[in-house]
């Protein structure tokens, strides 16, 4: 796996469904400092279109890429402010 | 047609003092309708009025959500609604079986006595399997993440619940005039 931002911390929600991996993810978000990257590890399928829908809008984060594995769904997360 | 510069317009100009009172003045009305508008915070507001397993999911899952876009939300729990609200009640609401043909089971079986049990049962396992949060869990999460929970006072008189039979952090004696206040000002207000 190459990504070009070093990962703060790690958040796992497998096993986890809506609305567990977004409102999880928000928890996480705000316990990082600003221009930490939050790494997200989910099994929901969901958490794709969820943690692009939340990150669009929401205001100071930014999802730096999102990657789609064996069942299994990260998703990088920027704190921008 | 004449070219030239006409005299009067750079008698008329506004001196460089009358523009920067302009700009203050304009400043401040800008300023004004800012804070008028608000800061562009979402607001929901979601009257919850069932009780049954499947109903209660869906206010708890939109206000827990909407807490973590950081929008300002309200549940106003009503009727049976207020069962989610209910400590015990919360752990133990119950599937309908009769008139839902989604169950995988017969209307005849479904209106038996031990039909909305067994519907109930094969949802809870579903639940658990899928790794789908609780009603309990989902309540501690949204008074966790700032949902305000309320519960309507007329409706707890009527079915005899008391404030510290609800989870801490829930919002009593309040009525229809508190719902009203915040549902006139949201972006969203739902009723399930």
């Amino acid at each position: 796996m190459s990504t070009e931002f070093d990962v703060t911390e790690t958040l796992d929600v497998k096993g986890k469904s809506c609305p567990m991996p977004v409102v999880k993810t928000k928890q996480s978000i705000d316990g990082l400092g600003e221009g930490e990257v939050l790494e997200v590890v989910s099994t929901d399928s969901g958490s794709m279109s969820d943690l692009k829908g939340w990150a669009d809008t929401t205001e100071g984060v930014e999802l730096l890429d999102q990657e789609e594995g064996d069942s299994v769904y990260r998703h990088y997360v920027r704190k921008t402010e | 047609m004449s070219t030239d510069t006409p005299e009067t317009a750079e008698a008329d100009a506004p001196s460089q003092a009358e523009l920067y009172e302009q700009i203050e003045e304009l400043e401040q009305e800008v300023a004004d309708l800012k804070s008028e508008v608000g800061d562009g915070q979402k607001k929901m507001t979601i009257i919850a009025t069932k009780g049954t397993l499947d109903m209660a999911y869906p206010p708890l899952i939109l206000a827990s959500t909407a807490a973590a876009f950081g929008w300002d939300v309200v549940v106003f729990h009503t009727f049976w609604g207020l069962d989610i609200l209910h400590e015990e009640k919360s752990k133990e609401l119950k599937l309908s079986a009769v008139g839902n043909p989604s169950l995988p089971m017969p209307n005849a079986l479904a209106a038996l006595p031990f039909g909305d049990a067994m519907a109930t049962k094969f949802m809870n396992k579903k639940i658990d399997e899928n790794g789908t949060a609780t009603i309990e869990e989902l309540v501690d999460l949204s008074i966790e993440s700032g949902v305000e929970m309320q519960a309507c006072q007329m409706t707890m008189e009527l079915m005899d619940y008391e404030a510290d039979e609800l989870y801490d952090g829930v919002v009593a004696d309040v009525g229809a005039a508190t719902a009203l206040e915040h549902m006139a000002d949201a972006d969203i207000q739902l009723l399930v």
